[in-house]
């Protein structure tokens, strides 16, 4: 199918409650690309004006978290599973609820 | 309270030994084992959530000494999973509530209460005389400074964190594995808004996750089993699924790394970008009404739109006949709403209806103003037959 892209509750109300997205992409950096293309009120939660993954955020590809591969250069395959992991504290999360 | 002799601790009595046969008729326990369990001092930060199936259990296993770190009172609304508090605790400070609990399935357990709110002043002193602390916490600041405090004062931090359906679990601060920075190195941004729709939770997720986190305690004072040390356990209820991410230490972290360049506790609210208390965004400059006047124009005849921007669940609940469009649809639906009309918004408590209003008054709705309080000020001041949660 694709890569797929397990989803957090918290980001859940983002992608019309899904909790998992298969995307095409030959890298982390692509796959989350298209993850934002597919859902795009999932862009501000998880990339920065730049672009860029926020800070508070962490990716795993498998179960290695990217910060330790190749960050968002890191390459995927179709049968990789990308995790977002958020930090959470109880009811707070790091992904507020906003209006655009 | 006793206090326990090292005499006393060294040894089990028939008592104990009738109490603890389940544990010593096992060789991974044993007497030797359940020594360790009595010679341990136990920390355990919070006496909610999770706090409350992790300190049930570490006393009914015999763990010598509990601290208990809380400073707040029992709440109708935290029986539906604070286990360790029952209906009559109700307004009893939860320190006592979980005190009187503990001493009756356990009453070998010295239980130290700490009534006090956990600060970069108090922390390192407290965390002195424990072996392992437990972070059963329910917001950012803490969760940096129990890290911080136990990276500094060489002891772990049996970490739990919980949301809705969803638990998080590990191991940190051990000499050679990561710590709670190395996987978030920095806070989330502040500001979040108190989303009471989620600040929901499944009752029983709390008590997954503390016991997880009494079952690490157990195995890092007995020296057993492969506790979750550069694991990150990721619990999902609602799916029965659990999985497991690696974690790294981070040489290049600023606490526990090879240079650390934090060396002491730091003002963590500051930390985690929030001005005093952990809170509602300020309402400043947001148009308010109060309850009452809300009340006293309709029945007058005045033309006012009440526009509600809770859950749909949550208009079940109770409502007050208000249009409901749920806050993160208004940007797409304000074409339902006529600019020219007054229009008065509410939630269940004010925070995300004054986000709305903000969000009408910029899209040129200058007629739209907050309803003070929400939903539950309207129950107090207004309509006490409706429910209030």
């Amino acid at each position: 199918m694709g890569i797929k892209i397990l989803i957090p509750t918290p980001l859940r109300p983002y992608t019309g409650k899904q909790s998992t997205a298969d995307v095409a992409g030959q890298t982390v950096g692509e796959a989350l690309s298209n993850l934002v293309t597919q859902h795009p009120d999932l862009r501000r939660h998880l990339l920065d004006e730049d672009g860029k993954l926020r800070p508070f955020v962490n990716v795993y590809l498998n179960d290695d978290d990217i910060r330790y591969l190749d960050k968002e250069a890191t390459p995927a395959k179709d049968t990789d599973t990308i995790t977002i992991v958020p930090s959470v504290a109880g009811g707070m999360t790091a992904f507020a609820c906003r209006i655009s | 309270m006793a206090s326990f002799t090292d005499t006393q601790s060294a040894t089990l009595s028939n008592d104990e030994i009738l109490r603890y046969s389940r544990h010593l008729i096992m060789p991974e326990v044993g007497m030797d084992g359940q020594l360790k369990l009595k010679q341990a001092k136990v920390l355990c930060i919070g006496a909610g959530g999770l706090g409350s199936p992790l300190a049930l259990y570490l006393a009914a296993a015999g763990v010598g000494t509990l601290g208990i770190v809380d400073f707040d009172v029992v709440d109708y609304t935290n029986l539906q999973r604070q286990v360790i508090h029952g209906t009559n605790d109700v307004g009893r400070k939860k320190l006592d509530s979980a005190a009187d609990t503990l001493s009756e399935i356990n009453p070998n357990v010295e239980v130290r209460k700490f009534d006090t709110r956990l600060s970069s002043a108090n922390a390192l002193e407290l965390f002195r005389e424990f072996d392992i602390i437990v972070d059963g916490t329910d917001n950012f600041p803490t969760r940096y400074l129990v890290n911080d405090a136990c990276v500094l004062s060489g002891k772990p931090n049996v970490y739990g964190s919980i949301f809705r359906f969803e638990g998080q679990a590990s191991v940190f601060a051990t000499t050679d594995g990561p710590c709670y920075r190395c996987l978030y190195p920095e806070p989330p941004p502040p500001g979040l808004v108190p989303s009471c729709a989620e600040g929901g939770v499944l009752g029983i997720l709390p008590g997954l996750l503390g016991i997880i986190q009494a079952t690490e305690t157990i195995k890092l004072i007995l020296g057993s089993g492969e506790p979750l040390i550069g694991r990150l356990l990721l619990v999902d209820a609602l799916a029965m699924r659990f999985r497991e991410l690696k974690l790294r230490k981070n040489l290049d972290c600023p606490v526990c790394g090879s240079h650390p360049t934090v060396t002491a506790l730091i003002d963590y609210n500051q930390f985690c970008g929030i001005r005093g208390e952990e809170a509602r965004p300020t309402n400043a400059g947001i148009p308010e009404i109060q309850p009452e006047e809300l009340k006293r124009r309709l029945v007058a005849g005045e033309d006012i739109y009440i526009l509600d921007v809770r859950e749909p669940h949550e208009y079940q609940i109770c409502n007050i006949g208000g249009h409901l469009i749920p806050l993160g649809d208004l940007p797409k639906r304000v074409s339902e709403l006529d600019s020219s009309r007054e229009i008065v918004v509410h939630c269940k408590m004010g925070g995300r209806s004054a986000k709305a209003v903000e969000f009408l008054r910029q899209s040129g709705f200058s007629r739209a103003s907050n309803l003070a309080g929400g939903i539950l000020a309207w129950s107090d001041k207004v309509d006490p037959s409706l429910p209030k949660y």
